[in-house]
């Protein structure tokens, strides 16, 4: 079973779900370190993606992550050493 | 004192999307009231609503925007956009704290706030959307035109029911007199979902009739009761010398009166309110009734609120002597949005000197003593009108506006 199965493609896919895309900025370019305040979203838009996470790979992150999770990098890592993301949906 | 005058209208109606489109068609008479398709209103006892079904979210909201707002906010953000574009007001160089946004509400979001619930019943919490926390708010359209176009001036939200839309530009109006330059105001309603329905079958006064002609029928021997309609509209209201130094392109006529009463408890045995709010709204303007060249009136469609506004007419103006008329026979009542569609269509109906028709009333009640305008439009010189409206638990508004020669 590998440790890392959420990808910053399945992320990307949930920002636009739950969130949209902000005018002028690119989620397929090079965002794996650039904050999500820049990206455009808010504590409420993190919120609600990681909700979506939640619901679809059936793991709890605690409540702290919207604020410790500042880029892609960070949330993807918190999601992945979360210690429950089963390998397949 | 300094005057308050509309530069700019936004309107997203039934029967047109944007001004030019609503104006052609109330003038030709075309009604949007039609079966409801937006939910299936079978087992309700109305089935009757005047839908916008022209309008593409995607074409005005953007992807971020979608997920945290409801149709009633994405309507009224598409028609607060068309507001400013016509008042060509260049806001980069009006100060933000210089503009405020005073809309009017009903039951806010419901639509929005209907799926949510859902969402909360039958899968549980976490699949509730985070923005319910703001979407649902009735002072969700007031807050989401602030952020879009940094009006960070005097703002709130009025709730007086199907009033509203009066009583905000009533209110935008104090802010203008107050020193603020512009505000936005008016009101853009949607509650076409069973949980907006439902609160409303419960006051009796939505029509039962299932024929789109003969359910809405204003001061009618006929009349049962009204359809409800989605939409409104938005109008950029000025300071009048700002807005001619900074050379506004149109000056559709001045918020000349504002008057707003309420009615006493049923088991008072004291009048209604209305015809206080239309002479103080007269007075309020410095005018005169015979200075009152045209009435868009509340018409309520239920026989007892048409006797009784009939009666403020009439007892105010004399018998016939007033075209009185209610273009809202084609759109329904859109709830908070009503009388600001209601205040566009006047000052539409000033600038062009011609009065949009009632339509499928044919033969008003003679009883009533009403000069209906029915069927066609009525070319007529108009200097002022007089907008009524009413709200649920005995709101009553009045609005004169006055055309500006210039």
């Amino acid at each position: 079973m590998s440790a890392s199965t959420v990808t910053l493609t399945d992320l990307t896919r949930m920002l636009r779900e739950s969130a949209g895309e902000e005018e002028g900025v690119d989620l397929d370019g090079d965002v794996l370190d650039v904050s999500f305040d820049e990206l455009g979203y808010d504590s409420l838009a993190m919120l609600q993606v990681i909700g979506q996470v939640q619901r679809e790979y059936g793991i709890r992150l605690p409540d702290e992550t919207v604020a410790d999770a500042d880029t892609p990098r960070a949330l993807l890592a918190l999601i992945n050493t979360s210690g429950q993301v089963p390998q397949t949906r | 004192m300094t005057a308050a005058v509309v530069t700019g209208l936004g309107v997203a109606a039934p029967n047109g999307l944007g001004t030019q489109a609503f104006w052609k068609a109330t003038l030709a008479g075309q009604s949007a009231l039609a079966p409801l398709t937006r939910f299936d209103p079978a087992p309700y006892p109305s089935v009757l609503a005047g839908e916008i079904k022209t309008f593409v979210a995607e074409e005005h909201i953007s992807s971020r925007l979608m997920p945290q707002t409801d149709h009633m906010t994405r309507l009224a953000l598409a028609a607060a956009d068309w507001a400013i574009d016509d008042a060509g007001a260049d806001l980069r160089h009006l100060p933000e704290y210089g503009m405020g946004v005073v809309t009017a509400a009903s039951g806010g979001a419901v639509e929005f706030g209907q799926r949510e619930l859902e969402n909360l019943w039958s899968r549980g919490k976490e699949y509730v959307s985070a923005y319910q926390s703001f979407a649902w708010f009735y002072a969700v359209n007031t807050g989401q035109i602030s952020i879009r176009h940094k009006m960070r001036g005097p703002s709130g939200v009025l709730l007086t029911e199907q009033a509203g839309g009066i009583d905000a530009i009533g209110h935008a109006r104090r802010h203008i007199r107050k020193g603020t330059p512009l505000v936005l105001s008016g009101g853009v309603d949607s509650a076409l979902c069973p949980w907006g329905w439902v609160p409303q079958l419960t006051t009796a006064r939505m029509s039962t009739v299932a024929d789109p002609d003969r359910a809405y029928l204003p001061f009618s021997a006929d009349a049962s009761g009204y359809v409800v309609g989605e939409g409104g509209a938005v109008v950029v209201l000025e300071d009048a010398v700002s807005a001619r130094e900074r050379g506004a392109p149109h000056i559709y006529g001045e918020v000349a009166g504002y008057a707003a009463t309420l009615d006493p408890a049923p088991a008072a045995g004291r009048p209604p309110g209305l015809r206080r709010a239309a002479e103080n709204a007269i007075a309020d303007a410095g005018l005169t009734p015979q200075d009152i060249d045209v009435v868009f009136a509340d018409a309520a469609g239920v026989p007892e609120l048409d006797q009784a506004e009939a009666a403020a007419v009439t007892g105010l103006f004399g018998r016939r002597a007033v075209p009185v008329t209610a273009p809202k026979t084609m759109t329904g009542r859109l709830l908070a949005g009503g009388a600001a569609l209601d205040v566009a269509t006047a000052l539409l109906a000033l600038r062009e000197g011609v009065i949009p028709p009632t339509v499928n009333v044919r033969t008003p009640a003679p009883a009533y003593g009403l000069d209906l305008v029915v069927d066609q439009p009525r070319d007529s010189n108009l200097r002022s009108a007089l907008v009524l409206a009413r709200g649920f638990g005995g709101f009553n508004a009045a609005l004169v506006l006055r055309r500006c020669d210039h």
